[in-house]
């Protein structure tokens, strides 16, 4: 038999899936702790060992890979207004699967010196000015990130007019520089694909190598690329299908992970109902946000933060029918072992760890998707629209372990449905609710660049529809 | 050759300034002459076109580096969509830049010397009755900028 491996190099784990290339199924799957810190290989080679187990001896037709291992690939972005070039550049960095650890808009200060070194970031995407307009401040925020600690890249895409001065600043600085074309050459104008490829450029020729994933690299056929690009490729062919087989057409993707919540859309996001009209920039086709605070281990205690801040934890207890001194203890539980599970001897914390699943869900859904706001003028009332209307998107996908290991998935992804609770948000009004149930979303986007119609066909027969 | 720079007698950048229909107003065929003309003229036009609020002013003129705003209302609310313009631009760090109004900013047929003190009043530099040549505002610009051209 002939098979594709398509490996994942997680935080925690190191999965591997087989796939035969015959029949286009998902025959094995192995797991094993990663061991990024000594040798990553050694953890590999342990995750391989059980698909050997499983099917004997196989000819390997191809192994390709992703990691989010070592931290992912953390960044940080900086642009001048919050809703233009600070937004564009976001989304470039999101797109190309980074974890975006902050956003910055206006001048650096100093003291976000300090909060940058501790972010530790392996790329910061710097932008701000339309092409021929502000230079000021992209200059002023160069002079900052070279004052930064810390080996990392820096990724120039604003005003052209100000690049080579941005470079030079940054050089000076002992940093590693990288030129690309503006985030928002125009007022309004987004262009994040040239920023999305430098940053794949840097992830793959040097990141890897600094997160000691070389040598797994050259046991690859396919440069290693980073997991959430793989998902986000994965959602790409889901909705758009090929040319053999239709797609699911518009459709959005969560992956709830220990340390982010991912949200993927695919859809046109433009106004549904008459009389509305878009304010700020037209977000793209296929967009992803990526929420730093909302994640169920790691980042477990940011989103009780959230909670606690919004009205002491009030709402959220009495929803799911549990006391606050509960849930402080199953934060503490987490906060001790991120490899925990709610089961055994924990089974009692269950509920409280689907309550955060859901948490994660709502306010991540709700960070994404556009939201509208009633303008009354003397034509009569108009909704702007601001971001993504999502509200006609059929499919909407759950995956991660905390979604798909829960009791009641659905309880946690209906908060991906739209609610009066948030009344102008435009999250999907009446969606299918699919799980990715096997996990296999981000091989499958590692296949879809070597069989997208197999991948296709995997996507589409494994995902269950569960409301 | 960079294609922002456009050579001009003192081989200076091109002076941006950003253009638009202030509030719930969609009378887009004056936002168009406008634009021709000031593009004509040499400005970089960021042009925010009909049903532009003044935060999408404020931050179009931010990000654009722009020396001026040029604001255009025709349905009569022009007084309460400019109000709080120039506050909003200091506040924004756009202090000292170009505020021009023009077109029918009031409701009915008000003495303009009137309508003029009043926007004059709300940190408005210049303001425009109706059917003005733009060409007059593009004079003033110039004089304004202290260009040659």
């Amino acid at each position: 038999m002939k098979i594709y491996l398509l490996t994942d190099f997680g935080s925690t784990y190191t999965k591997v899936t087989a796939i035969d290339v015959e029949y286009g199924t998902i025959v094995a799957f192995g797991k094993a702790f990663t061991t990024i810190e000594d040798d990553v290989t050694i953890g590999y080679n342990n995750a391989l060992s059980q698909i050997y187990q499983q099917l004997g001896q196989f000819v390997l037709a191809a192994s390709l890979a992703c990691s989010s291992a070592a931290g992912g690939l953390k960044m940080v972005s900086s642009g001048l207004v919050p809703d233009l070039t600070a937004k564009a550049s976001r989304l470039a960095a999101a797109s190309a699967g980074a974890k975006v650890m902050k956003t910055y808009s206006y001048e650096l200060t100093e003291f976000e010196i300090e909060e940058i070194e501790a972010i530790n970031p392996d790329i910061v995407l710097l932008s701000g000015g339309i092409d021929g307009g502000n230079k000021a401040v992209i200059l002023h925020n160069a002079s900052i990130i070279a004052k930064v600690a810390g080996e990392f890249f820096v990724i120039v895409a604003g005003n052209r007019s100000a690049a080579t001065q941005a470079r030079e600043i940054l050089e000076a600085g002992g940093k590693k520089v990288v030129v690309c074309e503006n985030v928002m050459p125009a007022f309004g104008k987004l262009n994040i694909m040239p920023a999305k490829a430098a940053i794949r450029d840097l992830f793959i020729a040097n990141i890897i190598t600094a997160k000691g994933l070389d040598k797994a690299a050259a046991m690859m056929d396919m440069e290693i690329i980073p997991t959430p690009l793989a998902v986000f490729e994965a959602c790409e062919l889901l909705s758009n299908g090929t040319k053999a087989e239709k797609g699911l057409g518009e459709l959005m993707a969560y992956d709830l992970g220990g340390a982010t919540t991912d949200v993927y859309s695919m859809a046109d996001g433009m106004p549904k109902v008459p009389n509305s009209f878009i304010s700020g920039i037209n977000e793209p086709f296929a967009k992803r946000s990526v929420e730093g605070d909302l994640g169920m281990r790691y980042s477990l205690t940011a989103m009780y933060d959230l909670i606690v801040e919004e009205d002491g934890g009030a709402s959220f207890c009495t929803a799911g029918g549990f006391a606050m001194g509960a849930v402080q203890s199953w934060l503490e539980i987490c906060r001790n072992d991120p490899s925990v599970m709610p089961h055994n001897e924990y089974a009692k914390y269950a509920d409280i760890d689907a309550s955060f699943a859901a948490y994660a869900i709502r306010v991540g859904a709700s960070r994404h998707v556009g939201r509208t706001q009633k303008i009354y003028t003397p034509n009569g009332e108009m909704l702007s629209q601001e971001g993504k209307d999502l509200t006609q998107v059929r499919y909407v996908i759950g995956s991660g372990g905390a979604v798909i290991n829960a009791q009641n998935p659905l309880n946690i992804m209906k908060e991906a449905i739209y609610s009066p609770r948030d009344l102008n948000d435009l999250k999907p009004l009446a969606p299918k609710i699919l799980l990715d149930e096997r996990n296999c979303l981000a091989a499958m986007g590692l296949l879809a660049r070597r069989e997208p119609d197999m991948a296709l066909r995997i996507m589409k027969d494994s995902f269950v529809e569960i409301g | 050759m960079d294609a922002n720079v456009i050579v001009n007698d003192e081989n200076q950048e091109k002076i941006s300034i950003v253009l638009g229909v202030i509030g719930a107003d969609v009378h887009a065929v004056g936002n168009k002459i406008l634009n021709y003309v000031f593009t004509k003229a040499g400005f970089n036009v960021v042009n925010l076109g009909v049903m532009a609020s003044q935060q999408e002013f404020v931050e179009a003129a931010v990000e654009a580096d722009a020396k001026a705003i040029v604001v255009s209302s025709l349905y009569g609310h022009g007084e309460i969509d400019c109000k709080g313009l120039r506050e909003k631009c200091d506040e924004a760090g756009l202090a000292g830049i170009k505020l021009y109004a023009g077109g029918n900013l009031v409701v009915g047929k008000q003495d303009f010397t009137q309508v003029e003190k009043t926007f004059k009043d709300m940190g408005f530099d210049r303001v425009y009755p109706p059917g003005s040549d733009p060409q007059i505002n593009v004079g003033h610009m110039r004089e304004d900028f202290g260009l040659m051209i």
